[in-house]
């Protein structure tokens, strides 16, 4: 369905200017090789900046890789970037093209400009803002909603049209539940009915866990794994997570407490620790009794998600990923 | 959430490593009239939501200047060349100038992608969205013509030719705020030279040119407002020379055709970097 080769970008170092230091060359993707087959949900999971938009704007034809190549259904992307347009449909992160229009608008202005007869675009315009419960909201113009609200209203100018591939990039971005009920819906139906691939970028683990079929974890600009979101997680399945929350700060006067913080990874009050099950078991024990229990507000114990995976391959990024 | 495992999806994993490997066949592109009046629509519709700065300010602004201009002007001369640059400038300050700032920044914040990853000819995007600002100067035009007309005494008769006037001068001066903005490598840099065009269309445009050193009236003929404004002035006379009036319009008529198809490359060039 889509294949990527050795894919690579280089953006050029930037001399210091008034008002703008300077910033050293930046590979944004290297050496990237993916393979997404028809029909799956393909994501890519990393945190701010591993090159994750990057690659998805040379998937689209928006940006031309110094080397490699990209072909999606047979056709060859980076000869002819101008045929990605007509295979798939993006979701960018930016609605500024959008923004003034009303919702119906949006909506139906992109389906004509994908192609379709005004009364084929209406049609379809309505059928989708009605199974994103849109319809109430229709007449009113991008800007004024919410950042959810108009993430869904992007989501929806992007379902007009069909087209056989759907690349999103963080499409759920500020949506409340129900919205992300409605997006994942949509397009598990595409998918049932027309056989829709979907590529997804995200840097949300709960969502990589739960929607997608296999996932590329991204880390600067090189993918440091490729597999099923529970194929990956099997590779650290011999581990635990424990979080600790403390009351104001940690008993560090409490020796076995000292003795985990070189472990721990620290966020404010929250320590973090990846232990083998019976360390997680003796930590625990020691934390729910005596000093350090009266400094402990909260503990959990959980099994690895995505987040683990990517810290235990080596992610560079300490808390870039969201767990929400 | 996925409940559809992508081995049973129709034409899924399996299906398709069988069949053999073609080239799948491509949506059809949209084609060239049909998407320009759908960009040329919705950006209209933006009027909605941005009505103040399309619609008035640049109407203010000139009825402003034409009162400004009231103590100043003596002859009848002045008074035509006064009213016909205030009303070009109209067209000026929001096909040249807010035309430039709104692909500047459109440019700059990734708006375009929207744009690059439909299958819709830059010509579209670009005419669409020009026409549409030539098309917010009509009524701001229209006010500030027959304002002008009332205050200095002049004749209404031959106000028609505004319907000549905007759309060309709308046109030249469209396609080079287009070209602006698409061209700017930085959004400042866009609007900067759109507040720059606007100035100039705003001071060649209404002074009378009779007053001005030799090397600004240069300045002013490479200026393609100028020709708007002109042949607007020609027909406030009793017998106005109607070839004057149709070369006039015919450089603004050309210098749009250029400036657009500038502006239509400049989009290709800034959709895929």
């Amino acid at each position: 369905m889509c294949a990527v080769r050795g894919l690579t970008k280089t953006y050029p170092a930037v001399r210091a200017r008034r008002g703008a230091p300077a910033a050293p060359e930046v590979r944004a993707t290297d050496e990237v090789e993916l393979a997404v087959r028809r029909g799956e949900i393909f994501g890519l999971l990393g945190p701010n900046g591993a090159g994750k938009s990057t690659l998805v704007r040379q998937l689209t034809g928006l940006l031309r890789p110094d080397a490699g190549s990209v072909e999606i259904l047979g056709h060859d992307i980076v000869r002819h970037p101008e045929r990605a347009a007509r295979i798939l449909a993006y979701l960018g992160q930016e609605s500024t093209a959008l923004d003034e229009l009303t919702v119906s608008l949006a909506a139906e202005t992109t389906g004509r400009l994908r192609g379709l007869e005004v009364r084929q675009a209406r049609a379809e315009r309505d059928a989708v803002l009605d199974e994103l419960g849109l319809t109430p909201i229709a007449g009113r113009p991008l800007k004024k909603l919410s950042g959810g609200q108009r993430r869904l209203a992007c989501f929806a100018a992007a379902l007009v049209g069909r087209r056989s591939l759907l690349v999103l990039d963080e499409p759920t971005t500020g949506m409340d539940p129900v919205a992300r009920r409605a997006v994942w819906a949509a397009v598990d139906r595409r998918r049932a009915e027309d056989g829709t691939t979907v590529l997804l970028v995200t840097h949300n683990v709960i969502e990589a866990e739960t929607v997608l079929d296999r996932v590329a974890v991204l880390d600067r600009g090189r993918v440091i794994a490729c597999d099923t979101p529970a194929g990956l997680k099997e590779r650290v399945a011999d581990e635990v997570r424990v979080e600790l929350v403390w009351r104001e700060r940690a008993p560090l006067e409490v020796p076995e407490v000292a003795a985990l913080r070189e472990r721990a990874l620290e966020a404010g009050r929250r320590w973090t620790l990846r232990l083998a099950p019976e360390e997680a078991r003796a930590v625990v024990a020691t934390v729910t009794g005596g000093a350090a229990f009266a400094a402990l507000d909260d503990f959990t114990l959980a099994t690895p998600s995505l987040e683990d995976v990517y810290l235990a391959l080596g992610g560079a990024a300490r808390q870039g990923l969201v767990k929400a | 959430m996925s409940v559809v495992p992508a081995d049973v999806v129709p034409g899924g994993a399996l299906a398709v490593e069988a069949a053999a490997p073609g080239a799948a066949e491509l949506a059809p592109r949209a084609r060239l009239w049909p998407s320009l009046t759908a960009v040329y629509r919705a950006q209209l519709s933006r009027a909605r939501v941005a009505r103040i700065p399309l619609l008035f300010v640049a109407t203010f602004q000139s009825v402003g200047i034409m009162i400004m201009m009231r103590g100043v002007v003596d002859t009848r001369g002045e008074a035509q060349s006064v009213v016909a640059g205030s009303s070009v400038v109209v067209v000026a300050y929001v096909a040249l100038n807010l035309l430039a700032q709104y692909f500047g920044q459109l440019r700059a914040s990734g708006g375009l992608d929207h744009y690059a990853t439909l299958p819709v000819p830059p010509a579209a995007v670009v005419l669409g969205a020009a026409g549409a600002y030539a098309s917010f100067t009509v009524p701001g035009t229209l006010v500030t013509a027959v304002f002008g007309c009332v205050l200095f005494g002049l004749p209404l008769t031959n106000l028609w030719i505004l319907v000549a006037v905007i759309p060309l001068a709308g046109a030249a001066l469209a396609g080079l705020g287009a070209a602006f903005g698409l061209l700017a490598p930085r959004p400042e840099l866009a609007t900067l030279l759109g507040q720059l065009g606007m100035s100039a269309a705003l001071l060649l445009g209404v002074l009378p040119p009779d007053r001005m050193p030799e090397i600004v009236r240069l300045a002013r003929d490479l200026l393609p407002s100028t020709y708007g404004v002109e042949a607007y002035a020609r027909t406030f006379g009793g017998h106005p020379d109607w070839a004057f009036v149709a070369a006039d319009l015919g450089v603004c008529a050309g210098v749009g055709v250029v400036s657009l198809a500038v502006a239509a490359w400049a989009y290709r060039r800034a959709a895929v970097r």
